[in-house]
């Protein structure tokens, strides 16, 4: 494979409802941080491709506005996933891979506060039989934490330790949404919003937009002191229905982990796009992380969850990590689907 | 390290209709996605990862719906990734799964791209706002409108090339058994009496609203080798504009011009009218055919009408466009981009059954989307390069 790095990332201050200014204008300043950083433009990067959902939006082809703010004329080779900016990303590593450019501009970005998210997530179900019984995204994922629980592998005391340990990261994050000092006895106290999921298991509801420059060989070492090299990137899913699955663990994560060569080396951090706190656990497990990985420094989906960018944010906390000389060897993880269906992992490395 | 060859060795297609009423989602992508396996000799358990396309998600109102096709396409344990490119997203596909295996990350992928316009109501559902103007826009025809009319302008086409294209691509389309429209009794006439639903657009000048798949297998060097009538890829490429902008041209986007010239420098095209042997290019509505001519570099500019008007795109003609009967025949629009690159490689295979076009080793597979905005093009040849 080719030596390809994450050389810049930028990502909005993430909040509950960001009022008054629209998706383009959500994502304008963040793309333009790039360009700035970089001195890359539309129009010498050497790919786009960006990551979203119409179902966000409530509007088809709501990602095409959004190009034209990034300004694509003359015109540009470019993509879009309907999904999370992490398969962006590997759309135009794939694209890099080939070998005829040198560089790409990622971007995603959600903004969930017009709508009812965990309704909205309810019609990504399996739309003849299951979707029509509205059930919500929160409840799904209370049955996989009640499923966890019950296996005897953790317990709510568990799942509080981790909301404890996000929200405590999440105060050296800027961007991040929520963060403070909690006690697990604090969260136990609190009542049950989709048993035994209460408030701080779950994400907060988030508008948020995130952009990622990456760049092959030599360019990457121009353009950043210390890339963030992409080691190894890999992605599989699940079956859809939940009843033919084990909730507890995550097998497409797992595998995708041995394809990156996660087991390769050490990892200094890991940053899991786990939006509920059980979901931490069996990725955390599935990953094969040792108790000296720290996990999800920036306070991760739990701290904000911008739906589409939070996957694409969790590979750019990693690098930014590893650019800064605080991490060697950084593992990132991306999730779609309901229960951890879709996972992504990507294993980074710096030089030096 | 360097692109690798890849090569197209299953294709596999629905019956097109108005209403697939006797399937699901998921059983309409599992049709496509089985003869395009059967035609590449392949099971499920051959394959390394899946690429699935489709236009908005509102068309069935299944949000990302490859999540719920997981199970149907056989992917999981396998890679799964979903394009999205508006019109064009068919062709971008089908260039992303080639691309996967042109990286050499995967040596043979599936890929799929479907729309079931039945669940929907496509002419509402295209009916997008636009910012600081008045609310004219109803479904795709009423946004193209205005740009034929500024080509007929331009260009000074007489009123009946429309018609003609209209005629030729549903004659076409009698000889596919796959495509939705099959009008026995379709003449000249018959077009021109239709009802103007968007002046200069006639109903009979209009695509269908389709239900229906494609679905193609693509392979590494070694399989198309094996394959033995493998459609190899000679190049592909994409690209986009902005949809309102002063400086841009709708009726020959710049965007399109620019792909075309990639594409067949790729494939080391240099007289395109000569060289190319039969072209499966997106004509939604029939004055899309003169317009794309120009656009594509097989006529000046302000000439393409004139091809279409000698015969030059007919059956019999120097450079057939759509034996297969178009998007004007079939459209199920998240898959009507694959289904043109699904059938310039079934050409250059010699598969396309009676509305072959003898002797087709080169051919051109294009879609476009959005405003006229968004473009993906191939070009397959059934000889090997190099």
């Amino acid at each position: 494979m080719r030596d390809v790095a994450v050389v810049a990332f930028a990502q909005s201050k993430h909040e509950r409802r960001i009022e008054g200014y629209n998706e383009i204008e959500m994502m304008m300043p963040v793309v333009g941080e790039l360009w700035e950083r970089t001195g890359l433009s539309a129009n010498t990067v050497g790919f786009t491709c960006s990551g979203s959902t119409d179902f966000l939006a409530g509007q088809a082809f709501s990602f095409v506005t959004i190009l034209d703010a990034i300004g694509p004329w003359p015109p540009i080779s470019e993509s879009h996933v309907e999904a999370d900016g992490a398969w962006a990303l590997y759309e135009a590593w794939v694209k890099l891979q080939m070998g005829e450019i040198d560089s790409a501009l990622i971007y995603s970005y959600g903004k969930s506060s017009p709508g009812d998210l965990p309704k909205v997530l309810t019609t990504q179900l399996e739309p003849y039989v299951t979707a029509p019984l509205w059930p919500d995204a929160v409840s799904i994922a209370g049955l996989q934490a009640r499923a966890l629980l019950d296996s005897g592998k953790a317990t709510e005391a568990d799942l509080a330790e981790v909301a404890v340990r996000s929200r405590g990261n999440a105060k050296a994050n800027p961007k991040a949404q929520l963060a403070g000092d909690f006690t697990v006895e604090q969260i136990l106290a609190e009542p049950y919003l989709a048993n035994p999921l209460r408030k701080h298991d779950c994400p907060p509801i988030t508008d948020g937009a995130a952009a990622m420059i990456i760049a092959a060989g030599d360019l990457a070492r121009e353009l950043c002191e210390r890339p963030a090299w992409i080691r190894g990137i890999d992605h599989r899913v699940e079956a859809h229905a939940l009843g033919v699955r084990d909730l507890t663990d995550s097998p497409s994560t797992r595998l995708a982990g041995q394809k990156a060569g996660v087991g390769d080396g050490k990892i200094d951090i890991a940053e899991l796009h786990a939006p509920f706190t059980h979901q931490e656990l069996i990725l955390a497990d599935a990953l094969g992380l040792g108790d000296d990985v720290a996990v999800n420094p920036s306070g991760g989906a739990l701290a904000a969850n911008p739906v589409m960018a939070a996957g694409l944010i969790r590979i750019g906390e990693a690098a930014e990590r590893i650019t800064a000389g605080g991490a060697d060897r950084a593992v990132a993880h991306a999730t779609s689907g309901p229960c951890l269906q879709q996972n992504l992992v990507c294993v980074l490395e710096g030089e030096g | 390290m360097a692109k690798q060859l890849a090569a197209i060795v299953g294709i596999g297609q629905t019956n097109h209709t108005a209403t697939r009423g006797d399937v699901s989602i998921a059983g309409l992508v599992r049709e496509a996605a089985q003869r395009a396996l059967a035609d590449a000799e392949m099971t499920w358990d051959d394959i390394d990862a899946v690429v699935v396309g489709k236009a908005p998600d509102f068309f069935e109102g299944v949000m990302m719906p490859e999540l719920y096709l997981a199970d149907a396409l056989g992917c999981v344990g396998k890679p799964l990734l979903r394009v999205h490119t508006a019109g064009s997203v068919g062709g971008s596909t089908a260039i992303v799964a080639a691309s996967l295996v042109q990286a050499g990350i995967h040596e043979r992928v599936l890929t799929v791209a479907f729309e079931k316009q039945s669940e929907s109501e496509a002419m509402w559902a295209l009916s997008l706002p636009m910012p600081f103007s008045p609310p004219l826009v109803a479904g795709a025809g009423g946004f193209f409108a205005p740009h034929i009319r500024a080509y007929m302008h331009r260009s000074g086409a007489p009123p009946h090339i429309g018609c003609l294209v209209a005629l030729k691509d549903r004659q076409n389309a009698l000889k596919n058994p796959y495509a939705h429209l099959h009008e026995h009794d379709v003449t000249f006439e018959k077009i021109e009496e239709s009802i103007m639903l968007w002046d200069p657009i006639r109903y009979s000048e209009t695509c269908p609203s389709s239900d229906g798949a494609a679905a193609l297998v693509i392979s590494n060097e070694a399989g198309g080798d094996a394959n033995g009538n493998a459609a190899w890829i000679l190049g592909t490429a994409m690209r986009s504009e902005p949809t309102m902008f002063a400086g841009r041209d709708a009726v020959n986007p710049l965007a399109g011009q620019q792909c075309a010239d990639d594409v067949f420098a790729q494939a080391g095209i240099k007289d395109r009218r000569a060289e190319i042997d039969v072209a499966e290019i997106y004509v939604p509505f029939s004055w899309y055919e003169p317009m794309w001519m120009e656009n594509l570099g097989f006529a000046a500019q302000g000439e393409g009408w004139k091809m279409t008007e000698e015969g030059a795109t007919a059956m019999d003609g120097d450079l057939p466009i759509n034996p297969s009967g178009g998007v004007l025949s079939t459209n199920p629009i998240g898959a009507s981009g694959m289904i043109r690159f699904a059938e310039s490689a079934m050409q250059v295979r010699g598969q396309a059954g009676e509305h072959q076009i003898d002797g087709a080793k080169t051919a051109l597979g294009h879609a476009y989307g959005g405003g006229s905005q968004f473009f993906a093009m191939w070009v397959v040849s059934g000889n090997k390069p190099g």
